[in-house]
């Protein structure tokens, strides 16, 4: 024991560092902020220095050149031991940090931690959002697969609609005029070098605003925060009600800590790595590439929205959402906390969550999106073709042949790009039928140059079968005045 | 108590340090800086350049078939990414009309049905007509066209760069079709 202590002694007396240390660690904090709501931000780091390490161990194998990259990937996944174990930790890694950091910054904003005096610590917090986004960007990259290389023309796609500069962001993006080995070894110099060192750098920053400035109080309904009286009550507070940091505080950090540590383990030991899906060919075009699952609502976003507002809100919309997290400390930079008396704190939290939650929700099975192989893969439901006539099937048989449940479903299979049909007849006349059809409309294409007349006819008399059984179809009463008695009370098939 | 502006012998020689380190800087940053923008600053056109895609016969009348073509600028480190498809569409005759497999929306590899006569994106569900125009779906505009000719038998195309929808090749690769 003397001689551990003597070689501590030894090394302080040149480092000097102990005396800091102790300070630091037993720096007093409100004892209220021993809870379990202040842990996201080790946790996050946590899972920062598990990526760190499971990078470096990845980049002793992983090779960023065009024509390897993928197949190293498999090497990793296949014959390196545990290579496939330390690849789902650092996938799963970058899930978990994505997360963690997001209700960090959730819980940072509901407790009004950003107010005076940590503007700073919350603007310096927004950047390691963006990095950490960053990161998950350009990790999936890294992935090298044809998910990566798609989703690599889409980001050019994105900044190739910038004014002026758009074309030249393209080729900076790309590093040359395609997609090819230069965009990769690029992005990996941002992924492996650039982003880590920033991220590093901001990191340091941020965790020493932390100590400065201490540890953001449990916030007390009307408990106000004054620029000219907030730092005296904040040392006030510490002195009366304060613990040291070490052991009060930080036995959660490390429970907690260690407990995501270990679900990241789980998650990655169960679920194991993400892809890398087919080669980076662009000659095989028969894929639907995905975005990572933190950038899934975008993917929805994009789809959803109408086209003539994309570009704005692409370009805008960012730019907007950035600058109102840094400008948020100096709108309400002072006054209540307590999310208690921020009714529309709550409720833009809400909004946001739900609204990202919905979109990620509908990208799991893209409504807007053709189902490629619906009109071979998924017959006409015999239900639907009970006593019809030989018009009706043939009709039956052109609306599969011509690919129409590639975007519209009957009997709930099929595409959803388009309304679902089991039901039109009650919606549409025959003349409104076949002008939907011969002119589209309503984000339908036209059909008109790819339809012979019979077709036509033989395709609109089935869509005028599919209604619910108790409930007539829609006709035109002025219709039935000049032509006489309707077609569809004559019909055979109407019961 | 007054201000000292006068200059010490060791004041001036830490500004002229700063001094010479700033233009020692700049000098080293000028080939730098050069070398991250090499991409941006070599011509455009000079990516470009005419790629043959196989003999007419391959191509029937009438019909739109896929095609593949490797990117005239190759590394050695580029491994498949600069095989790249196309979609050929021969009208009749000679009368060519080469759609970039790129969707106009996002850029996602858009699959031709000849039954419907259609180009539809798996992404987010852009369609278009045979002629390349736009049918339906979140793109601005229609399919990118390479300028085509034919030359001793084979189709040819001016290609070499990424069709993405702000690119100024992006007029070269048809125009905006009237309706959009």
């Amino acid at each position: 024991m003397r001689l551990i202590s003597q070689i501590g002694e030894w090394f302080d007396r040149r480092l000097q560092l102990a005396a800091p240390i102790r300070e630091i660690t037993e720096h007093p904090v409100p004892r209220n902020t021993a809870s379990w709501w202040y842990v996201f931000g080790s946790a996050a780091l946590t899972v920062f220095v598990l990526q760190l390490v499971t990078g470096i161990l990845l980049a002793m194998i992983y090779v960023p050149s065009g024509s390897e990259a993928w197949s190293s990937l498999q090497s990793l996944n296949h014959d390196v031991t545990l290579g496939w174990f330390i690849r789902a930790l650092h996938g799963w890694g970058s899930n978990f940090m994505v997360a963690i950091v997001l209700i960090h910054m959730v819980q940072v904003f509901l407790f009004g931690a950003y107010k005076f005096p940590r503007e700073l610590t919350w603007i310096v917090g927004v950047f390691l959002l963006l990095m950490t986004l960053g990161m998950a960007f350009t990790g999936q990259v890294l992935r090298f697969d044809q998910d990566a290389y798609w989703g690599l023309g889409i980001g050019a796609s994105i900044a190739s609609r910038v004014p002026i500069i758009g074309p030249l962001a393209v080729k900076l993006m790309l590093g040359g005029p395609i997609i090819a080995g230069a965009t990769l070894s690029r992005f990996f110099a941002l992924h492996v070098f650039v982003i880590p060192g920033m991220l590093i750098g901001f990191v340091c920053l941020h965790l020493l605003m932390v100590l400065k400035l201490g540890i953001n109080e449990w916030p007390m309904p009307g408990r106000l925060v004054r620029k000219a009286t907030y730092l005296t009550e904040y040392h006030e507070l510490t002195k009366k009600d304060g613990a040291p940091f070490v052991p009060y505080a930080v036995w959660k950090d490390l429970f907690f800590a260690a407990f995501i540590l270990l679900a990241v383990a789980a998650c990655a030991a169960y679920f194991g790595p993400f892809g890398p899906t087919g080669r980076p060919d662009p000659t095989i075009i028969q894929t639907a590439p995905k975005p990572d699952y933190f950038f899934l609502w975008l993917y929805a976003l994009l789809s959803l929205l109408p086209p003539s507002m994309e570009t704005p809100a692409l370009l805008i919309g960012p730019v907007v959402a950035i600058l109102i997290l840094l400008l948020l400390p100096f709108l309400s930079g002072e006054g209540e906390k307590s999310w208690r008396r921020r009714p529309i704190a709550v409720l833009t939290i809400l909004l946001l969550a739900i609204s990202l939650g919905t979109l990620t929700h509908l990208s799991g099975f893209t409504p807007w999106s053709p189902h490629m192989n619906a009109w071979s893969g998924d017959p006409v439901p015999d239900q639907f073709l009970r006593r019809s006539t030989a018009l009706q099937r043939q009709g039956a048989l052109v609306f599969q042949v011509k690919q129409c449940r590639n975007c519209h479903s009957l009997g709930e299979s099929g595409g959803q790009r388009g309304p679902a049909l089991d039901s039109v007849a009650v919606r549409l006349t025959q003349d409104q039928l076949i002008r939907q059809v011969i002119q589209g409309g309503g984000n339908m294409p036209a059909y008109g140059n790819n339809l012979s007349p019979a077709q036509t006819t033989a395709l609109v008399s089935f869509l005028k079968t599919l209604h619910p059984a108790g409930q007539a179809p829609a006709r035109d009463a002025s219709r039935d005045a000049v032509i006489g008695v309707s077609q569809e009370r004559a019909d055979p098939a109407q019961p | 108590m007054p201000v000292d502006t006068t200059l010490s012998r060791r004041g001036l020689f830490m500004k002229l340090g700063i001094l010479f380190n700033g233009l020692v800087a700049t000098v080293i940053a000028v080939p730098i800086v050069e070398f991250l923008l090499s991409s941006v600053t070599r011509r455009s056109n000079s990516y470009l350049s005419w790629v043959p895609l196989g003999s007419v016969s391959e191509f029937p009348e009438g019909e739109t078939r896929l095609a593949t073509f490797r990117n005239p600028n190759v590394m050695p480190t580029d491994g498949k990414t600069v095989d790249t498809a196309c979609w050929v569409r021969r009208v009749e005759g000679n009368q060519f009309q080469v759609f970039a497999i790129n969707c106009a929306h996002l850029g996602c590899p858009v699959r031709w049905f000849p039954q419907s006569a259609l180009f539809m994106c798996p992404c987010h569900g852009g369609a278009y007509y045979r002629d390349g125009s736009r049918a339906s779906g979140p793109p601005e505009r229609g399919l990118f066209e390479y300028p085509s000719k034919v030359e001793n038998g084979l189709v040819t195309i001016q290609a070499g760069e990424l069709p993405t929808p702000g690119a100024p090749s992006a007029a070269l690769f048809g125009k905006r079709p009237p309706c959009a």
